[in-house]
């Protein structure tokens, strides 16, 4: 009975300072919804960046060839012409663990096609490149075994290609030309789009590494080769095999190439990622301490005001404890309508933040369970413990409270 | 209102030997030293002294608001010297009425739900309507229904202190208890004020005020004088002052100063 005043006690209250009440909820408001959009937003670039290292392709090894050094002037890396097909040929037969192999080849060219022409990156590979990189076709089909080993002038397109050569026409069966030479166009690859150094990976044509040696680049050597592993534990062993053979055929010469594990892109990515998260989460919970020193600061303030009014409910026959319940109740009601209005602005900004820019945003209910438990607490406790301050006080005392 | 059937005969408060020691500081402070007296229902006390005298540690004991150190304090016939904080705050609930001198309203509060706020500390249940109209009743006898909606801002000091006196009626107390309830108002609605103890007084409720004032103190019925902690002085107030008279003869005294002026 006594309970339901102090519930009415509590709304009067409340509306009555209406915007002590605002200020109080806007701390938990903004405490809760910038550690939700913030960790939200973290995790949806995180996933981003997960998910376009898996787009390159997973357990990838790669091959480029050393450093050419020509009268003193060094080329870095993959600029000596030093790796050959018998190379890659040598590590498919010869060392276990591996799924796929494709020997590259990687030039611009301009193409010519219906009238219109481009420049596009010109890739030579094998037929199992398209599946270690795990992209399908979306039209047509990929070149053949008998293409790669006859050199035959076919290719496959990326998208941008297509829409830049073929704007109105199904390009499958159509031909383009590179360097003068036709190519047969025998399908379409499906939509990749960038990867995260921002290359556009549809702007490419695929043609067979034998007729990319043969008819473009016209030498015997290699770009790279490009190696997948049955499993990531094995990469390292792999690595090391392919290391060793590649040393081993060059018989004791300065090795003149380079063999590099995706792994290690993959963890640097992923570091850069959890840093950012950690980043993200630290400005979040800057903001929820701000918040709660916001709300620490106005029930603190309060005080002097609110002790007289203790002081008047104890004179006329309040309890200590009527006039606690009426602070927690007080708190309570604030700290929860703070946290749920803090969810819902938290999630719709994240929303609104993935639909402005095209990010993914991943909503964590673990950063919403915290948020709310975190500002709960500190808007509970600061309301309660200076009331319960002057409850303890002598109604007169608290009465001449200045 | 039942304000009026509240006449009684009976001794309302009885002190004996009440003595309070405040040893907070560096010296222990003795600011009522024995006091015995007592007050019967339906009288109006006004107590005096200069400042320091202890009488508003002696108001203070009567409210309940503080204990004696000493002595025996019968209100209503029980013994309440050795009650505890909640048993007193339940006292102060239903047996007295409290009307402050800085009037010690809720701000932004209307009228009327500062006048319901004993009501709600209650130990009895009433719905929402009944402490409506109580409070209405009640704001009625000091002649402000039409102000219950207004906030403590909008009111005069006058019209305040009305609202507080019948937040101290709400409850229907035994006794109604106001420490300087003139002091900050000026000398004319200070006498409206008295108006309103003296038109109570009459319907029977017993009254005891804190006042420095003596032409205050002249409305009451019966004077006490403290000084250094101890009661010097107990009277029957010969030449009583009616407020209604004394406002006829404000109101006159106005209109003709405007008609000199």
């Amino acid at each position: 009975m006594r309970f339901l005043n102090i519930i009415k006690v509590a709304l009067r209250a409340l509306r009555r300072s209406a915007m002590r009440s605002v200020l109080t909820a806007l701390g938990i408001i903004i405490g809760v919804a910038a550690v939700i959009a913030m960790v939200s937003i973290g995790n949806g670039a995180k996933s981003q960046v997960e998910a376009s290292i898996a787009s390159l392709g997973q357990n990838i090894i790669s091959v480029f060839p050393g450093s050419n050094n020509s009268g003193g002037m060094r080329g870095g890396w993959g600029s000596a012409s030093s790796l050959t097909v018998e190379d890659a040929l040598a590590i498919r037969q010869e060392i276990s663990g591996i799924v796929a192999l494709s020997p590259e080849m990687s030039d611009r060219s301009q193409i010519l096609a219906n009238g219109l022409n481009w420049n596009s990156s010109i890739r030579g590979e094998d037929t199992a490149y398209l599946d270690i990189r795990l992209w399908p076709i979306a039209e047509g089909e990929m070149f053949s075994e008998a293409d790669v080993r006859s050199a035959t002038k076919v290719c496959v397109i990326g998208k941008t290609v297509a829409t830049q050569l073929f704007p109105d026409s199904d390009p499958v069966g159509q031909n383009l030309r590179i360097r003068n030479i036709p190519f047969r166009v025998l399908g379409v690859l499906s939509n990749k789009g960038f990867n995260f150094f921002g290359q556009d990976q549809d702007d490419v044509v695929v043609i067979p590494y034998t007729s990319h040696l043969k008819r473009i680049a016209r030498r015997p050597n290699l770009n790279s080769i490009l190696i997948q592993a049955q499993s990531p534990e094995i990469m390292a062993r792999i690595q090391q095999d392919v290391t060793d053979l590649l040393q081993q055929r060059r018989s004791g010469r300065e090795p003149d190439f380079t063999v590099r594990n995706q792994q290690e892109l993959a963890e640097a990515a992923t570091a850069t990622t959890k840093t950012m998260t950690v980043l993200l989460g630290a400005i979040a919970g800057v903001s929820l301490i701000v918040g709660g020193i916001g709300i620490m600061n106005i029930m603190l303030v309060s005080v002097t005001e609110r002790t007289r009014e203790i002081g008047i409910r104890l004179a006329v026959g309040a309890h200590g404890r009527d006039v606690l319940t009426q602070f927690l109740i007080e708190a309570i009601i604030l700290s929860s309508m703070g946290g749920a209005l803090g969810v819902l602005l938290g999630v719709g900004s994240s929303q609104l933040i993935s639909r402005l820019n095209g990010w993914p945003v991943l909503v964590s209910t673990s950063a919403i369970v915290g948020a709310v438990a975190f500002s709960a607490a500190i808007g509970v406790f600061f309301g309660f413990y200076p009331a319960r301050k002057a409850a303890q006080l002598d109604p007169i005392e608290a009465l001449r409270y200045e | 209102m039942a304000v009026g059937s509240e006449f009684r005969m009976t001794d309302v408060v009885q002190l004996e030997e009440i003595h309070k020691v405040y040893d907070s500081g560096e010296v222990p402070v003795h600011a009522v030293r024995g006091v015995t007296l007592t007050i019967r229902g339906g009288e109006f006390v006004a107590i005096m002294g200069a400042s320091g005298s202890g009488k508003s540690t002696l108001m203070n004991l009567l409210g309940c608001l503080d204990r004696p150190t000493k002595g025996r304090y019968l209100l209503g016939g029980t013994d309440v010297s050795g009650l505890d904080r909640n048993a007193l705050a339940d006292l102060r609930n239903q047996k007295l009425g409290f009307v402050f001198q800085g009037f010690n309203l809720l701000s932004r509060t209307t009228a009327r739900e500062n006048v319901e706020l004993p009501m709600l500390y209650g130990r009895r249940h009433f719905s929402s309507k009944e402490i409506h109209d109580r409070a209405l009743r009640s704001l009625d006898i000091v002649g402000l229904t039409a102000r219950a909606d207004h906030f403590p801002s909008q009111l005069s000091g006058g019209q305040q202190q009305r609202v507080a006196i019948a937040r101290a009626l709400i409850n229907e107390p035994q006794i109604l208890l106001a420490d300087e309830p003139t002091g900050n108002l000026d000398s004319k609605t200070s006498v409206e004020i008295m108006g309103v103890f003296q038109k109570l007084n009459d319907q029977g409720i017993t009254i005891v005020m804190v006042t420095h004032e003596l032409d205050i103190a002249r409305y009451c019925r019966r004077n006490l004088i403290m000084r250094d902690g101890r009661l010097v002085s107990d009277v029957q107030v010969a030449d009583r002052l009616t407020a209604t008279t004394e406002m006829q003869r404000i109101l006159a005294a106005e209109s003709e100063a405007k008609l000199t002026a």
